[in-house]
């Protein structure tokens, strides 16, 4: 394990993604002692103003400071992502497991269902269940977290299928150890580099999701300063001039998300080295 | 003989998906919606609504009705717009598919020309600087990459038009110069891949033996990269664009809400707002089929092109 640390520091891209996430997940937490500003109170005196030197990123439509609202932003898709991907983990890891360690039937109909999750875009059946639930960020987890499962089922299924054939499984058997216990307690641990790096590279694309719905409205709601929600209520006055909310909130969610792929991308690198 | 069998599997096996999805769209449109209107309603209103939209029906005989319907292509009645789904739904695809072309034009030959480009210079600065600059493509949404474009190209360069609402009788070139900022911001996404493959393709072709052969036999470089290099390269780069299919039809949604512009992705974020069941179910499902569709075509055209693989041994 000290070993794929030593490697995992040594390579750029997960030290510099890391070092941003941390930053964000700083803010998230800490931000309101900081902001220069509070993020939620309305100024109507001062609404839209470009940035200047009391307000450097300017003020939103109701006059609040937009780089207050910036840093506390990332509160909710870091909390509202990780879930879902947790979520989709969770089950997922059992499902791909049963389904890898048992093949069969089962197997064969749970892989037509996943079939038919992946013919379409996560966005669009995210939005055909979050209008039949109701938008919330709560609906948002379980949604995601859903659609994650059986895309993480399939990586899993596949990692197991190659370990189950090996002997330590074989003698498992044979010593008539209880099948949970040789799926939790002898492949699993065997299985969980890929595992991680699908982790990480679904973390990323739950950064992605989250935001994209915020930015239809299907997702995080307001008065939340979630940078999604924020594009969303200010991407109409860029016509008029008015670019300051939209731009620095995109600057930030592209950030975080790059940041948690180069994470993901040291990881993968790591994991197969 | 052999090819006509694993077509049929493949068929076959699309099909099944079509039907599972069209279980899962009828679940998602039909059972889960709340009873937010019952209760508004009260329960007598509710019953005579129920009745004459039918769905007082055992759930199977409706599920019949709607899929058997579908199948031929009459999608039910919008509550929105009390008319049928149908032509709603083939105009907002006329106009999506126009988008797409577009955005695959555009970025599967720049793509490729990346890919090759950094294989050609694997390991130095120019490979690097795509290959980061894939990665960061490929991860920020659309609506960021949209909104980017928009300011620079838009309103502070003012070259390209902000909106894909051009005015009615423009020509094709007038229409192409509108829906060049969308395209790029749906097609950025797969940028990176694109490259990534196509990199990882040539890089293993430029190392192969035949590529040696023809080197070392004297052939001009040009024609060692067009004739025998490219060709090999590039049938990865097939597979991957098919299923970035769905990358792309999920960028739908958020492109064409950002640019205003009344496609297949319009249709069903305005149907999922109102809560239109009927046109976001005919809109999903056609998504669904297209990609699998798609996804069936090109499985049998890389099989077609590379005779050293067998369908049946991909499991």
């Amino acid at each position: 394990m000290s070993r794929h640390w030593q490697l995992l520091l040594r390579s750029g891209a997960f030290v510099s993604g890391m070092l941003i996430i941390l930053f964000w997940a700083a803010c998230a937490l800490f931000g309101r002692l900081f902001a220069p500003f509070d993020p939620f109170a309305a100024d109507v005196l001062s609404t839209l103003t470009p940035p200047s030197a009391a307000h450097w990123f300017g003020t939103d439509q109701l006059g609040r400071d937009v780089l207050s609202r910036v840093i506390v932003g990332s509160r909710d898709v870091l909390e509202v992502a990780p879930l879902a991907t947790a979520l989709g983990l969770v089950l997922g890891v059992l499902l791909g497991l049963t389904t890898g360690y048992f093949r069969g039937l089962i197997d064969e109909a749970v892989s037509r269902v996943i079939d038919a999750v992946l013919a379409l875009p996560l966005v669009i059946i995210a939005l055909l269940a979050l209008s039949a639930l109701g938008a919330s960020s709560a609906t948002v987890i379980v949604v995601v977290g859903f659609i994650f499962t059986p895309l993480i089922a399939r990586t899993v299924r596949a990692a197991v299928l190659a370990e189950r054939a090996l002997d330590y499984v074989a003698a498992a058997q044979l010593r008539n150890e209880p099948t949970l216990r040789i799926l939790l307690g002898e492949i699993l641990p065997n299985i969980m580099p890929p595992i991680l790096v699908e982790a990480t590279v679904r973390l990323g694309y739950a950064i992605f999701a989250v935001a994209s719905l915020s930015f239809l409205g299907f997702g995080i709601q307001p008065p939340s300063p979630d940078w999604g929600l924020a594009v969303s209520e200010s991407y109409g006055l860029i016509n008029g001039g008015i670019w300051w909310p939209a731009l620095f909130n995109t600057l930030a969610i592209s950030s975080l998300i790059v940041a948690v792929n180069l994470a993901a991308e040291g990881i993968q690198a790591t994991a197969d080295a | 003989m052999r090819v006509g069998s694993l077509l049929a599997k493949r068929a076959a096996l699309a099909v099944l998906t079509l039907w599972l999805l069209s279980v899962m769209v009828f679940v998602g449109g039909q059972l889960l919606p709340g009873d937010v209107a019952r209760a508004i309603l009260g329960p007598r209103a509710v019953a005579n609504l129920d009745h004459q939209l039918g769905l007082d029906r055992p759930l199977l005989i409706q599920y019949w009705d709607w899929i058997s319907r579908f199948v031929i292509g009459d999608m039910s009645r919008s509550y929105a717009y009390h008319a049928p789904v149908a032509p709603f739904v083939w105009r907002a695809l006329g106009a999506s598919v126009k988008l797409g072309a577009l955005a695959f034009g555009l970025i599967v030959p720049l793509g490729i020309a990346g890919g090759v480009w950094a294989a050609l210079h694997a390991g130095r600065a120019v490979d690097r600087i795509l290959s980061i600059g894939g990665l960061v493509a490929a991860s920020i949404p659309e609506f960021v990459t949209g909104i980017v474009l928009i300011l620079v190209f838009g309103i502070w360069l003012r070259l390209l038009p902000v909106a894909a609402d051009w005015p009615p009788g423009a020509g094709a070139l007038r229409q192409v110069q509108y829906l060049l900022l969308p395209s790029l911001s749906l097609a950025l996404v797969l940028f990176g891949y694109l490259a990534r493959m196509a990199r990882a393709g040539t890089i293993e072709v430029l190392k192969a033996d035949f590529t040696r052969t023809a080197v070392l036999k004297g052939l001009a470089p040009r024609r060692v990269l067009w004739h025998h290099v490219l060709r090999n390269a590039l049938l990865p780069t097939i597979t991957v664009i098919a299923t970035q299919m769905g990358y792309l039809l999920g960028g739908l949604v958020v492109v064409e809400t950002l640019f205003r512009y009344p496609g297949i992705g319009t249709l069903i974020y305005a149907a999922a707002r109102d809560k239109d069941f009927p046109m976001l179910e005919a809109g999903v499902l056609t998504v669904g089929v297209i990609y699998t569709l798609t996804a069936l075509a090109a499985d049998l055209l890389y099989s077609a092109l590379n005779p050293r693989i067998a369908l049946g041994a991909a499991e």
